[in-house]
């Protein structure tokens, strides 16, 4: 069987969208790995009220860990030089106000950039949306880091999202462990294929119709 | 000068009554004012309504360190933006009290946080672009403004907002560490009586009146924490030892282990 991208793979390719002087809001779970491979020059934000925290607390250093540094996934950061704190209508001012980048996680994301990424269910109880809806709505761009399929195998790029929503037309840019697909007002276009992957190939594991680009290439890092 | 000081935390609650309502800051663990949380626990009081950004289940020995859910038995309304854990069942752990009466109004975080701040301002509501074409859509007035469509939401307006602050003077002048600030400086200036735990209460002069977050005015009653109270540096440190016991909470904490 061929080989798919790993979790780091993935988040060093979200993190190559981040340029110099970017500020980013990492997401719950995947996206959060973006903050190891950025280059300098990149802040994050967490909405509870810290814009450029320093790196993750490692498995090997416990003791580094302080209540009062975490982001949104929950995880220990780490203070650092030019580190600023505010309250969360200042976050979210700052996420609605189109100053940040997102990189999020999803369930399913529709030919049309719609987004369903905070339920699995049917109803209000089936997922937590916490800053999700204002992340989709309000960033300057919304990247979406997530497998390229269910783990039964079923497509998560899809015609029309069957999970609950959390924002319409909300998507720009697709980074999954097979492929990274922009959204535009023609459709879904196939950028960039992971390593000895055809367009075909990923066609066919996608339910939503791709516009194969004319400079397709591999997935470069 | 007014005596804005308790000596404990259930002296602080003692006239909380029945029904009312109560802004609780929490992220999870970190930022809960937990004192005060325990403190309406043992008073008893009943058919409040808990307004939280993150209302989720303990997963650790109720000594160690609560979160509103302790007050699950006590409520009749939880407005909220993350009601549950998904790897734990999201909001499956409120079934048996939404069957017994609990209401529940879900809400996005910014859109609460601003909704309190509204509630603070006496604004009658606000037109907010999140939601639109969402569950969340249900039962609201949508309004187009400038070719694009808001849903309305009300203000929000607590009775008492518990507020955990990192340094708190006896004016009740209040700062805050990292990111603990949170949605507490909004709670504290929506709720009619404000409630401050402190890590340290000060003197009058002693925080520098650039770095004041939330003015006094804002706060009515302070008690500082114990150094038995919930929060403590030492119980913050034993609650991370024993949750990079549970391999899957350690995993979410520090990242899986390569």
């Amino acid at each position: 069987m061929k080989q798919r991208l790993d979790e780091d793979t993935m988040a060093m390719r979200a993190a190559k969208e981040l340029k110099d002087g970017d500020c980013a809001n990492l997401g719950f779970g995947l996206p959060t790995l973006c903050a190891l491979y950025v280059p300098e020059g990149i802040r994050f934000e967490a909405e509870a009220g810290i814009l450029g925290y320093g790196h993750l607390v490692q498995g090997n250093e416990v003791d580094k860990a302080d209540w009062h540094y975490i982001d949104a996934s929950g995880r220990f950061v780490t203070p650092a030089p030019g580190m600023a704190c505010f309250d969360v209508v200042d976050s979210f001012i700052m996420i609605r106000s189109g100053r940040l980048t997102s990189i999020m996680g999803g369930f399913q994301v529709s030919e049309k950039g719609d987004l369903a990424n905070w339920n699995t269910g049917s109803g209000m109880f089936g997922g937590t949306i916490g800053g999700a809806m204002d992340l989709a709505v309000g960033a300057k761009r919304v990247i979406i880091m997530m497998q390229h399929n269910t783990k039964d195998g079923k497509p998560k790029i899809v015609k029309k999202c069957t999970y609950p929503l959390t924002a319409k037309e909300a998507v720009d840019l697709i980074v999954t462990d097979l492929a990274v697909i922009e959204v535009t007002k023609k459709g879904l276009v196939l950028k960039e294929v992971a390593p000895g992957w055809t367009a075909k190939e990923i066609q066919a594991l996608t339910e939503a119709k791709l516009i194969v680009a004319k400079d397709l290439k591999e997935i470069e890092l | 000068m007014i005596n804005k000081v308790f000596s404990s935390f259930d002296e602080a609650v003692a006239d909380i009554p029945n029904g009312a309502s109560i802004a609780i800051e929490c992220w999870g663990y970190p930022a809960t004012p937990e004192n005060l949380i325990a403190a309406i626990k043992r008073k008893g009081t009943k058919d409040l309504t808990v307004i939280t950004h993150t209302f989720i289940p303990m997963v650790w020995p109720e000594e160690d360190a609560v979160l509103p859910a302790l007050l699950l038995p006590q409520m009749k309304k939880l407005i909220t933006s993350i009601a549950g854990i998904m790897s734990l069942g999201a909001g499956a752990f409120l079934k048996e009290y939404i069957e017994k009466g609990l209401e529940v109004e879900i809400v996005g975080h910014g859109t609460l946080a601003m909704r309190l701040h509204a509630g603070a301002a006496g604004l009658g509501g606000i037109y907010d672009p999140i939601g639109i074409g969402t569950l969340l859509e249900e039962g609201k007035e949508k309004r187009v403004i400038k070719g694009k469509e808001y849903l309305f939401q009300e203000p929000i307006k607590p009775d008492y907002a518990f507020v955990t602050a990192y340094r708190a003077d006896k004016l009740g002048n209040l700062v805050f560490k990292g990111g603990w600030r949170g949605d507490q400086p909004m709670m504290a200036m929506a709720a009619k009586t404000t409630i401050v735990e402190a890590d340290k209460i000060v003197e009058v002069g002693e925080i520098d009146p650039e770095h004041v977050v939330t003015p006094g005015v804002f706060v009515d009653r302070i008690v500082e924490i114990p150094p038995d109270g919930y929060g403590t540096p030492e119980k913050g440190a034993k609650l991370i030892a024993l949750l990079t016991q549970i391999g899957s909470v350690r995993d979410q904490l520090f990242g899986k282990i390569k």
